[in-house]
């Protein structure tokens, strides 16, 4: 019997990777965001230089010897891109994991529950949905003055969850009519059990694609926040690098070095992060598949 | 219809209640004081910071009970008085934001309609048509992963410092006074072209890839196979389709509003656009928080007037909204 059990199971994960290695999408996407995963972890081995030691060399353009040239302080472009890169992945999957999280939490006790339950946690999250979160991010960021990588990503995720427990309430709520959470609920389950055994499992590609969804946006958020002159005050990030190449005339100078880098790797990851999901559609979705 | 529009309202309503209350008390409950923050900018004599600032506390009310400070903030709101700017000296923060709301709303409105437009009729031609599928689809990925700030960044390089076909910054010539002659029309067009291009590209591949994608799984459905089978032509097909595509898009548009928003400060801020960005950029630059403040409410003022425009029109678009849906189930 268990044997019996399993072989479906085995079966579709055999599935899933045979279309999942032969999609163009998923692969390109996947290469470019891993492309920048292997720069942000080795890059900083490769750096010859601090990110924010001040140099003798001013607004050198891409030589040897400062590889992103250099600022107009004699900062290495390159350095700092590294770990403004890696700040960027941080930012990226603890607010996407953070608001993939509280999504979950509501959508699945929103859709499962219903009564209401549901009504007050529907209102919650449209009032959220509406209230431009920017805004709110801007006000909260602006007061505090000490502000860190991971506080900025607390927030992020504080505020993006909304559209996900929406539409992670409205799945939960179609799986919630099927008759084998019926026999679940006869057979006595609790209601969270029932959630983490028989509802998740069965959605699982589905909030698999949401968490990179929200990543993609955690990571746009945070660099438009940092380029406002909001980012964290300690530490570095691509959106600062832009800010600050902005402040310092880097256009009128025609510093290009400065801000092209950090604007390709955001557009790389973020691209690619997107990509990868619309790859995934097509592996998890039969009908999508046929193209 | 009209639960449908009573439940929207309620949820406005609540929805501006909700940011008034943080607009207030975020200032409130974070660590660090403005108005220490205002007399560390001054240079005061010894002894003196003492008096400034139960003078400032007293002008803004801080010395007050909680609740007491709360409804005054409220009776200020309705009144249209949100304080005094700091960053720009002796002006009301009500008129530093209606003299930048034009320059924005200016960008905005025709920015997120044509790249909502185009980017919806593009979207709806490329699906299912492998030529232009090709190419409008990694267009459309990579504009909408672009940071806005950055594509503004890339339009000032090429075209403001390499080609030097289009002007870098400002809203229009520096010096030339205002008036209704051709000469300052132009300017101002020169000066808006640019920011008003990277909001609209970034807004158009987003649409784009929407529509492509909902057209698909609506050429999928058993209409549109029902109207093939009976030999119909793939123009109708694909008008069907378009219009029960619009749908989505047309919540879509609401739901975006927000992120356009932040898109167009971060523009702004590139090309010393003097609308809101730029003001919100100076007033962080100089502490200058009521300004914040006064910025955060128009902002979702405009938000939420923008969002009942689009179930206004969603209205009248569905006519199954019309009918009596309620609007709650998605």
């Amino acid at each position: 019997m268990p044997a019996l059990a399993r072989r479906p199971a085995m079966s579709t994960r055999r599935e899933v990777l045979y279309f999942a290695v032969r999609n163009r999408k998923l692969v390109i996407g996947l290469s470019v965001v891993l492309a920048f995963v292997v720069i942000a972890v080795v890059g900083p081995f490769l750096a010859r230089y601090s990110p924010n030691t001040i140099g003798p060399d001013v607004r050198m353009a891409p030589s040897a010897a400062h590889w992103l040239g250099t600022t107009s302080f004699g900062e290495d472009v390159f350095s700092q891109f590294v770990y403004g890169l890696q700040n960027t992945f941080v930012v990226g999957l603890l607010g996407g994991g953070i608001a993939a999280s509280a999504g979950m939490v509501v959508g699945f006790v929103s859709g499962y529950r219903g009564g209401w339950i549901d009504e007050i946690l529907n209102m919650i999250t449209n009032v959220f949905l509406v209230i431009p979160t920017f805004a709110v991010l801007l006000i909260i960021a602006a007061y505090l003055t000490v502000r860190g990588v991971v506080v900025e990503a607390v927030f992020i995720g504080l505020t993006s969850w909304p559209w996900a427990a929406r539409a992670i309430r409205a799945q939960t709520f179609s799986l919630g009519g099927r008759e084998f959470i019926g026999i679940a609920r006869l057979s006595g389950l609790s209601s969270w059990r029932i959630i983490f055994t028989e509802i998740a499992p069965n959605m699982a590609s589905y909030l698999f694609m949401t968490f990179i969804l929200l990543f993609g946006g955690a990571i746009l958020i945070a660099a438009t926040l940092d380029f406002i002159g909001l980012g964290p005050t300690t530490g570095g990030s691509l959106g600062l690098m832009m800010n600050r190449a902005v402040l310092w005339s880097a256009l009128q100078f025609g510093m290009w070095w400065w801000f092209i880098p950090p604007g390709v790797a955001i557009m790389g990851v973020v691209g690619g992060l997107y990509v990868m999901n619309v790859g995934l559609d097509e592996v998890f979705n039969p009908r999508l598949r046929a193209m | 219809m009209r639960s449908y529009f009573s439940r929207k309202l309620v949820t406005y309503g609540l929805t501006f209640f909700v940011a008034v209350t943080i607009d207030w008390a975020i200032p409130r409950l974070m660590p660090g004081n403005p108005i220490q923050g205002l007399i560390a900018r001054m240079t005061l004599p010894p002894g003196a910071s003492q008096a400034v600032t139960a003078y400032y506390e007293k002008v803004y009310g801080l010395n007050q009970p909680i609740w007491h400070q709360y409804l005054s903030f409220w009776t200020g709101l309705i009144h249209g008085n949100l304080g005094q700017s700091i960053y720009v000296v002796g002006s009301p923060v009500s008129s530093v934001i209606a003299q930048a709301l034009p320059y924005t709303l200016g960008l905005l409105v025709p920015a997120i309609l044509l790249g909502w437009y185009a980017g919806n009729k593009v979207g709806a031609m490329a699906a299912r048509r492998k030529v232009l599928d090709n190419t409008v689809l990694p267009a459309g990925y990579l504009l909408t992963a672009t940071p806005y700030m950055w594509l503004a960044l890339l339009l000032a390089w090429v075209f403001g410092s390499v080609l030097r076909i289009l002007p870098l910054a400002g809203g229009s010539t520096f010096g030339m006074p205002p008036s209704f002659s051709w000469p300052f029309i132009e300017s101002l067009l020169q000066h808006w072209f640019l920011p008003f291009a990277s909001l609209f590209l970034v807004g158009f591949g987003g649409w784009a890839i929407g529509m492509r994608n909902v057209i698909i799984y609506e050429l999928e459905a058993d209409y549109a196979h029902y109207l093939e089978a009976l030999g119909a032509p793939q123009r109708l097909i694909r008008r069907y389709a378009f219009r029960n595509a619009m749908l989505p898009q047309i919540t879509g548009l609401a739901l975006a509003i927000g992120a356009v928003v932040a898109g167009a400060l971060v523009t702004e801020i590139v090309f010393a656009y003097p609308g809101l960005g730029s003001l919100v950029f100076n007033a962080i630059l100089n502490s200058d928080y009521f300004l914040l403040q006064g910025i955060f409410l128009f902002i979702i003022i405009g938000v939420l007037i923008a969002n009942f425009v689009v179930d206004v029109v969603y209205v009248l678009v569905d006519p199954r909204t019309r009918i009596g849906m309620q609007g709650g189930r998605t």
